[in-house]
């Protein structure tokens, strides 16, 4: 089980988690935050989301109540919890130490070695 | 938490999966919704932006099970998965399914049987309010028994119990006016039902307010079961007057169903208030403070606050108070609490349950022991498979799941095949009544402790067995295995298997042991020297009181009985005994013997308690006594004639030192009479067949008051059948109402035998247990490691081995281990067998017999178990064995 969700993308989980951040939102809403927030160079397939949203709401980092969309429509709405804000926090610190030393790893000059 | 919550999911998943299916599917709907709604704003017509919608999500089905399984159903359903394989593996393997479901439910059912019979002897206290703080007082050597007038001061001088209660056992005639017949009851004090706190089912009790002096308190309370026996649950059974013994007592109640009395075997037919004991015994028993047998057992509750030590204390206060005050009658013994229930036997059923347990123990060691190296088997001739698992990527801790499943799955299906078996074997035996015509049984009720102990050690098992092989998973190299195949290697050292069956056969060894020792005592108990001849006597009990005989009544009507029976053709003699003879329930009193010279007759002055049984002339003849110097009674030893009496020759040896100074000497009585001794009789058992030799004296019935409770004992060769029902028919042409029970010596023996037999069977029961484990250990070896090295024991034949050559490479190891485990094993069962000594009879395990038992026992197994095995190993035939490979 644990090993699966290691096998899994980290980074639909931190969008997802940053997109509902913004604000309670329905899966398509999610999505479209994403492509949103990412200026649409981001896009996921929408088929992939939903294992994701289910995997955040079992590890308690997410959580869903049922209600009525811009669009009059019943969806189920998903927000942080306590959990999910502090875990939005360090995976948001891990990725932004992780792409600066990858980009000082990828734009290291000759002279500088 | 997150395994918290994990599980709840689990949970939720596996009971809401439907709800949660529609839920998904809603959520999902409601997604092509929202896209359909956004395309159709770009101008697609609504139904070409719904199917552009299903298009672009893709397939739902995939986008579902992925759903569920991040959702928490991936424990589940790779438990089930597990579960669906090892099913599968099981069926496959057959043969080690069998083996291995049968030998736990051989050690569960062992276990439970076990457990059952304890459960309802020892752990359950008896079934009245707050069983707890009620406490019976054992009282010397001789437990429970009591003087009515002690039990009296007893009760009134203590200040620990709220109230104390006493009971004896009452076994009357009972007659309703249609047909008297034989019922056993207890005679208790008045406040017994108010002591133990328990209601009337019907009617009401009797209470200490009841009692007005001897005889005052006519009244009967039925026992559930007798109520509905013998009364059909007639609730107009209140009020109506029954006899017992001739006497009329009022019915005026019923006990409650649960409530079986307060010894936990013998459960009455009635209750009766002690006070008017007089009348169903015909004697007063209640009145001689010396007479220790008035009461059978006093008990009660311990007040709040008072600790059994300072109970005990205080008894032993109101004890050392009457022995100051009633030195003739009273010597202070140790005192003693013990809970009410099993207070005179719970030390030998203690004894004898705690050995049983361990045991049964033992068993289960066994068969866990024999299904450890039977999984190590199993998962080194599965070392591949692993192998190439792990080669393609498992996780060890997926393969230990894998097989934990395995195991956990055998555990409770031989938990539960042991339970059931348990759960019949117990049925059976609470509707067993051991003795006929005793209302003895033991109260067994299969319940939920029973389940759940006997679930609970067969999943310990299965997890003791199931971890044996995890070792052998972890160190698997998978590269190693799959290049070498699956022949392993040939070891030399002793691996976890061969020290596991070690063990087993030396547990197995020892329980054969304890029940070759343990039937050998019984045989020699059944035909030991008793001091008198069992085979050829039937004894007719009556009990002249029944029938309303007392005073000098009584010694005329048993001379008649006498007379009549010895006219019966084939009779050859026809002796009486008061009360019980030799070895029947509680046969021979103890009588208190003074030197001759001794005038100050205290207690402490005594010079030896013998058993002491009262006889009429011709009993000698009649049970086969010899006689070894001097003479017998005669019909002329009668009140009028000097005391005369008859010792064996240990009360001659120790007292008199020889058996012929005996002769002519004298002892005295507590009451002062001067016996002079006439004769001397060979040694016998007189309570019981584990007694060390005793001292006894046997004194004319004619010259002591009568008792109307006696034995004739009729000496012939005639069929017994025929026989007791001539004597049935010339007592009834004597007195039709007097009821008798006929049956032979060596019948009522059995009581006497009854724990020996109840040892031996359970010893010979766990000694077969034990045998079929080592089989299945051994075979289970023998054949693995015969199939193991086919490959190279067919080299060896086609290179010429011989055939004892092949047997010593495949079998030698096996052997080795049965030698060296049966060796340990009777060693350790000879160290157990002192324990047996206890129980049965002359059991010891130095007897020659029981050492070439044991030993030629286990050689027999071991041959039978590695015969097929040996003879795989013969047949095999090199070549075709090298050409498969």
């Amino acid at each position: 089980m644990a090993d699966q969700a290691q096998l899994l993308p980290g980074t639909l989980d931190l969008l997802i988690l940053r997109a509902v951040s913004l604000g309670p939102l329905h899966g398509y809403g999610i999505l479209l935050r994403i492509g949103q927030i990412s200026g649409n160079a981001l896009l996921i397939e929408q088929g992939a989301l939903y294992p994701g949203l289910f995997r955040l709401v079992r590890q308690g980092l997410l959580k869903a109540s049922w209600g009525t969309s811009e669009n009059n429509r019943r969806a189920k709405f998903y927000e942080l919890t306590a959990a999910g804000r502090k875990r939005l926090r360090v995976e948001t610190d891990n990725w932004n130490r992780l792409a600066t030393a990858i980009g000082a790893a990828l734009g290291a000059q000759p002279e500088e070695v | 938490m997150r395994l918290l919550d994990s599980l709840r999911f689990c949970i939720v998943a596996l009971f809401h999966r439907s709800q949660m299916n529609a839920e998904m599917e809603e959520e999902l709907r409601s997604h092509i919704q929202h896209r359909a709604d956004d395309l159709e704003l770009s101008g697609f017509s609504r139904v070409e932006a719904e199917r552009r919608a299903r298009i672009e999500f893709g397939g739902s089905l995939r986008v579902k099970q992925d759903c569920q399984e991040a959702a928490g159903g991936t424990l589940l359903e790779s438990l089930l998965q597990d579960l669906r394989f090892a099913l599968r593996m099981l069926r496959k393997s057959r043969g080690f399914t069998i083996v291995a479901v049968v030998t736990l439910a051989l050690g569960i059912a062992a276990n439970a049987v076990v457990f059952g019979v304890m459960d309802a002897l020892i752990l359950r206290p008896l079934k009245v309010p707050q069983a707890d703080s009620l406490y019976g007082t054992e009282y010397g050597v001789d437990t429970g028994f009591q003087s009515y007038p002690n039990y009296l001061d007893l009760r009134d001088r203590n200040g620990s119990f709220e109230g104390l209660a006493a009971f004896t056992f009452a076994f009357v005639g009972l007659d309703t006016g249609e047909n008297p017949s034989r019922a056993a009851g207890y005679a208790t004090s008045g406040n017994y039902f108010d002591v133990l706190r328990i209601q009337p089912y019907l009617g009401r009790f009797f209470h200490s307010a009841d009692e007005h002096g001897p005889n005052s308190a006519p009244y009967l309370v039925l026992s559930y079961a007798y109520w509905h026996s013998r009364f059909q649950d007639d609730r107009g059974v209140l009020n109506r007057v029954v006899r017992l013994n001739k006497h009329p007592f009022t019915i005026i109640g019923v006990a409650p169903p649960e409530f079986r009395g307060t010894v936990l075997f013998i459960s009455p037919d009635f209750f009766m208030p002690i006070v008017n004991q007089e009348q169903v015994n015909g004697e007063n028993l209640l009145d001689a403070r010396g007479n220790t047998h008035g009461v059978f057992e006093t008990f009660g509750h311990l007040k709040p606050g008072v600790t059994s030590a300072q109970g005990v204390a205080d008894l032993k206060a109101v004890g050392a108070f009457l022995e100051k005050t009633y030195p003739k009658e009273f010597a202070q013994k140790s005192y003693s609490l013990a809970r009410a229930g099993l207070t005179s036997f719970g030390r030998a059923v203690r004894a004898f349950m705690t050995g049983l347990m361990l045991l049964a123990g033992l068993i289960l060691l066994a068969a866990c022991a024999n299904l450890g190296s039977l999984f190590a088997a199993r998962a080194a001739d599965r070392s591949r498979e692993v192998a190439l698992r792990l080669a393609l990527g498992a996780s060890r801790t997926r393969i230990l799941r894998q097989l934990l499943t395995e195991a956990v799955l055998i555990s409770l299906v031989g938990g539960t095949v042991g339970l059931l078996g348990s759960i019949v074997l117990l049925r059976r035996m609470s509707m067993w009544q051991p003795f006929p015509g005793a209302p003895i049984h033991v109260p067994l009720n299969p319940d939920a402790r029973i389940y759940g102990v006997a679930l609970a050690l067969a999943l310990v098992s299965g997890f003791l067995f199931g971890i044996v092989p995890v070792r052998q998973v972890l160190r698997t190299d998978p590269y190693q295995i799959v290049k070498a195949g699956s022949a392993g290697r040939v070891g030399r050292r002793l691996t976890i298997r061969e020290l596991l069956l070690a063990v087993q056969i030396a547990i197995c060894a020892v329980l054969v042991t304890s029940s070759m020792v343990a039937v050998r005592g019984l045989a020699r108990s059944l035909h030991g020297n008793y001091g008198f001849e069992t085979r050829n006597a039937m004894l007719t009990f009556t009990n002249l009181a029944m029938a309303g005989y007392s005073g000098d009544g009584v010694a005329a009507m048993q001379k008649r009985m006498i007379d009549a029976i010895e006219t019966i053709p084939g009779v050859e003699r026809v002796g009486l005994v008061n009360n019980y003879p030799p070895l029947i329930y509680a046969a021979g009193s103890r009588v208190n013997i003074f030197k001759e010279e001794t005038r100050d007759r205290r207690p402490s002055n005594i010079a030896s308690t013998p058993y002491g049984f009262d006889v009429s002339p011709e009993y000698f003849d009649a049970a086969g006594t010899s006689l070894l110097a001097g003479r017998t009674f005669s019909w002329h030893d009668d009140k009028n004639a000097p005391a005369v009496g008859l010792v064996n020759r240990e009360f001659a040896g120790k007292l008199l030192r020889s058996i012929h100074d005996a002769i002519g000497r004298y002892f005295a009585l507590q009451d002062g009479t001067r016996v002079q001794i006439v004769g001397v009789v060979e040694d016998g058992k007189y309570l019981s067949l584990t007694e060390d030799q005793q001292p006894a004296i046997f004194l004319p019935a004619l010259q002591l008051p009568s008792s109307q409770s006696s034995c004739l004992v009729v000496r012939s060769h005639r069929d017994p059948q025929q026989l007791a029902g001539a004597i049935r028919s010339k007592l009834r042409e004597l007195d039709a109402g007097l009821p008798a029970d006929i049956s032979t010596w060596n019948t009522m023996l059995d009581v006497v035998l009854f724990p020996a037999r109840v040892a031996t069977v359970s010893l010979g029961v766990m000694g077969v247990m034990g045998a079929m484990l080592s089989i299945t250990g051994i075979f289970g070896m023998a054949a693995y490691s015969v199939s193991k090295r086919l490959k190279e024991l067919g080299i060896r034949m086609a290179l010429g081995a011989q055939r004892k050559e092949v047997l010593q490479a495949a079998l030698g190891r096996p052997f080795k281990l049965l030698a060296f485990g049966s060796a340990a094993g009777l060693l350790l069962g000879i160290l157990a067998s002192r324990v047996l000594a206890f129980i049965v009879y002359s059991a010891t395990p130095r007897d020659p017999l029981v050492l070439t038992g044991v030993v030629l026992a286990m050689s027999l197994l071991g041959l039978l178990a590695t015969w097929i095995p040996a003879q795989r190993a013969l047949s095999i035939d090199p070549w075709i064995l090298l050409r498969e490979e």
